[in-house]
């Protein structure tokens, strides 16, 4: 996980395509600029990343289940509970399904587990668009290669 | 069985916080309702979820922006009930 770039999954465990689901993890780095600030002599992480984390979970499913023909945005947070802190240090373990596929629009719910304890979970929405040009496509393709997405999930 | 019209327009009040009564045949979903794209989403999924149906909203979208069609075709609440009715059908007939 490098949070300073967004880069919340550092590895895909099991996509499902068929199955609509996916499982990957995260691990929170020692150490990190933001924990400086949140908060000084009590790090953990901020809850909007948790929800980022999240929704980078749905997406490589949606990436999965769509074959990379379509990006999704995250468009809303229906719901999201922050059930208990997450440290550095901490391995999440964070799931996804996909709960509806819409016209240019999926939804999704997703959790977050450390050490089998649930720690945050939500529904979410994105809307789903064209790539928008070359260069984002093949930051994702660089992207995938590092996280491991399987690309057999997705071959014809 | 409460008509197409009367369950789109409890959607639209339950979902988007709209007084039902002011939610008539003739109203426009984005013009008079003053929906907008992300709350239409809402609406469109749970559309999908009562009729068992998938509104094309990419392809609705995409006629419009090209001049096709205008909005009032797809987002005038009768025409829209009008829509949904014959995605519905077309599910019966190829189920």
């Amino acid at each position: 996980m490098q949070l300073e770039y967004f880069h919340m999954i550092d590895r895909i465990v099991d996509l499902k395509v068929d199955e609509r689901t996916i499982v990957v993890e995260a691990q929170v780095p020692m150490e990190s600029t933001i924990f400086e600030g949140h908060f000084p002599g009590y790090p953990l992480m901020p809850g909007v990343l948790l929800i980022e984390s999240m929704a980078q979970a749905s997406g490589w499913l949606q990436l999965g289940v769509f074959k990379f023909e379509r990006m999704p945005i995250l468009a809303a947070v229906k719901e999201a509970k922050v059930r208990g802190s997450v440290f550095p240090g901490d391995l999440m373990s964070i799931e996804a399904s996909l709960t509806h596929e819409g016209s240019g629009y999926a939804m999704t719910e997703a959790k977050i587990r450390v050490g089998g304890k649930l720690r945050a979970n939500s529904a979410l929405t994105f809307t789903l668009i064209p790539f928008p040009n070359a260069d984002m496509r093949s930051h994702m393709d660089a992207i995938a290669k590092r996280v491991g997405f399987p690309q057999q999930a997705v071959s014809p | 069985m409460s008509s197409t019209f009367d369950q789109v327009a409890t959607i639209i009040a339950e979902t988007c916080d709209i007084p039902r009564d002011t939610i008539t045949p003739d109203s426009h979903a984005i013009d008079d309702l003053g929906i907008d794209s992300l709350d239409f989403l809402d609406i469109a999924f749970a559309i999908d979820k009562q009729f068992g149906i998938k509104l094309p909203l990419e392809k609705w979208t995409q006629e419009v922006n090209d001049g096709k069609a205008t909005t009032e075709q797809y987002f005038v609440l009768k025409n829209l009930c009008a829509r949904i009715d014959e995605l519905v059908a077309a599910k019966g007939a190829s189920a």
